[in-house]
């Protein structure tokens, strides 16, 4: 683990411009990498590849599902389809072709959801994704990632390039905090320690980790020591990781913008029923959200800092 | 019911309509005032003309029922709820603020006598379907109007419903598209061109009509004429400009979703005086 304590968090790009970049980057290189989407190019910055490689895009109007399946045809000819929409409609509209056309027979696809959670704000819950984990990680064969800044998002697309099967990749909308280095190394399955801790471990990811790190940071000041892990690859998910957290701690506060049924936190209460039984307490979202800026949802639906810190507090309390 | 309108208060209101639209966009920062300003005479049509609706008794089960299929055109719903009385008017800039009953997509949880939620586009012919079959079952003569976008009828579910419903002989509903050419990424031949559109529903069983649907009265004579029609469902393809009544934004794309600065605004106020 590394010794950092403290975070800079200084606001990076959006994860979903971060992935725009990057795929047009891993175009150049890959000649196999194509690209879907359904007339949200310009807010899934696929159109940065659009405007390099035209004859490699595909622009598929507002059909996702009808995309979805193209793109499992393309895999099954050997090219390497990224297909991308919000979230809401790419996983929710596209789900019976991810599940008989990419995730069954194992096609090479690689679905981008931009728009997760409810931070996209003003639009609301009609685009707001938030049952995408609990959807993603239910077909089999699937890896599901849900990086938290540029960095991790860039290293994410190309490992997903070069993985071999089907991958779903969540992306937000608003600017993340960046959390990590531009060198830092990234392992599919891996999770990320990001402070080391001995009394609760925080497991976060996406925008959760930058608000967990400042959780982390008030508790230091009471006291608390407080390991936070950034699950970039919620599946597989690092077994290794979260078992060892539970011995070591034994306390988990598990935050994540998704709704709770369904999401990251159940997925890590399966490893440590499995392996370390420990005290738990969940962050997230109960159900549908509304209309607003996403700092003013953020906040009325409890995904703060200061929320974190209650869910800390009270598995301490029953910690005692 | 409120009171039909005479063609000049029509024309008349759908220019107030207009510039509400501008103003609760504007005030909201984000939204959609393209798809909501070229649907404007066809839902102050429905509102004041055409539907058998009651705002004192708004969950008249016999009232007949309007889908706005695509929801981002809410701000055109909203200020012609309002101007019905079915929702207080003072709030209308409001649009997309917390705590709004005014949502960025029109959700019955903050505005109980809309007849649906919608926001995910392709969905609406269905729901539509759905209350005309409940219609019939109470034998009740209510009707279900249901507005589509051009680049919404590129979902594969729009033509799954079409097909059911003449199938069906659904005679009770109405669609509209709004055929304003332009969807999100820019125009729709460019994107996935849905020509011949009318010639489609023909092939799927549908009474089509094509009509400049920003014209008034042939607006109300469509829907006279889809009122007559039995024994198949009836699609009136109303050709519109995005963005219309505002110069600037007539057939322009980056209208779609992008709300207008507050110069931009006064301009647009102006010419809609
Ligand atoms: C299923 C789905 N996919 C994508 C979107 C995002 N989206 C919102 S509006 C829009 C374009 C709609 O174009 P059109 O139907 O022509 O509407 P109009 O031009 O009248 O605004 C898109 C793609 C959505 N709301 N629903």
């Amino acid at each position: 683990m590394p010794a950092k304590t403290r975070y800079e968090l200084k606001l990076g790009m959006a994860t979903r411009e971060a992935f725009g970049r990057t795929l047009a980057e891993v175009g150049k290189k890959n000649k196999d990498v194509v690209v879907l989407d359904a007339d949200l190019s310009k807010s899934t910055y696929t159109n940065f590849f659009q405007k390099d490689f035209p004859e490699r895009f595909f622009e598929c109007g507002i059909a996702e599902s009808n995309m979805v399946a193209i793109a499992a045809g393309l895999a099954y000819a050997g090219k390497i389809p990224f297909c991308s929409s919000f979230s809401a409609f790419v996983i929710n509209k596209g789900f019976e072709q991810l599940r008989v056309t990419v995730a069954y027979p194992n096609t090479n696809v690689k679905v981008v959801g931009t728009h997760s959670g409810i931070s996209i704000g003003e639009d609301g819950p009609s685009q707001m994704s938030v049952e995408e984990i609990g959807l993603a990680c239910s077909l089999p064969g699937f890896l599901v990632f849900s990086p938290c800044d540029e960095v991790s998002m860039a290293a994410i697309v190309r490992m997903a390039t070069d993985h071999v099967g089907p991958v779903f990749i969540r992306a937000g909308r608003m600017k993340a905090a960046i959390i990590y280095q531009a060198d830092q190394k990234f392992e599919i399955g891996k999770g990320i320690g990001l402070t080391d801790g001995k009394d609760v471990t925080i497991i976060a990811t996406g925008l959760l980790v930058a608000e967990a790190l400042k959780a982390a940071e008030t508790l230091e000041g009471e006291g608390i020591s407080a390991r936070v892990i950034d699950i970039h690859t919620v599946k597989p998910l690092d077994r290794e990781i979260i078992a060892k957290a539970a011995r070591e701690t034994g306390a988990i506060v598990v935050a994540e913008e998704h709704l709770v049924d369904g999401g990251l936190g159940v997925r890590v209460a399966q490893i440590v029923a499995e392996t370390t039984p420990c005290l738990m307490e969940f962050v997230g979202l109960t159900g549908y959200a509304e209309s607003g800026s996403p700092e003013e949802l953020i906040d009325k639906y409890g995904l703060l800092a200061r929320d974190v810190l209650t869910a800390v507090r009270k598995v301490l309390a029953r910690k005692k | 019911m409120p009171q039909k309108k005479s063609l000049d208060e029509l024309k008349a209101l759908s220019k107030q309509i207009r510039r509400e639209i501008i103003e609760m966009i504007t005030a909201a920062k984000s939204g959609h005032p393209g798809g909501s300003l070229s649907a404007v005479e066809v839902v102050v049509a429905l509102y004041f003309g055409v539907m058998k609706h009651d705002p004192a008794n708004p969950k008249w089960a016999d009232r007949d029922r309007f889908i706005l299929s695509k929801g981002h055109a809410a701000p055109v719903l909203y200020s012609v709820l309002a101007e019905c009385g079915y929702t207080p008017k003072e709030s209308l800039n409001t649009l997309r603020k917390l705590g709004s009953i005014y949502q960025g997509h029109p959700d019955v949880r903050f505005i109980p006598t809309l007849d649906a939620s919608t926001g995910s586009l392709g969905e609406g012919v269905s729901l539509a379907i759905g209350m005309a079959l409940a219609a019939k079952l109470n034998g009740s003569p209510s009707r279900t109007y249901c507005m589509l976008g051009d680049g919404e009828v590129q979902e594969g579910q729009i033509w799954e419903s079409a097909m059911y419903a003449s199938f069906h002989k659904v005679d009770n509903i109405v669609v509209i598209v709004d055929h304003n050419g332009i969807q999100l990424d820019g125009w729709v031949k460019d994107i996935m061109g849905i020509e011949p559109l009318a010639e489609k529903w023909r092939a799927f069983g549908w009474h089509a009509i094509s009509l400049d649907g920003n014209n008034m009265s042939e607006v109300l004579s469509a829907f006279e004429e889809a009122e007559a029609i039995k024994a198949k469902p009836t699609v009136l393809i109303s050709t519109t400009l995005k963005g219309k009544g505002v110069s600037f934004m007539e057939n322009n794309p980056k209208f779609h979703g992008q709300a207008p600065t507050a110069d931009e605004a006064k301009l647009a106020l102006q010419e809609l005086q």
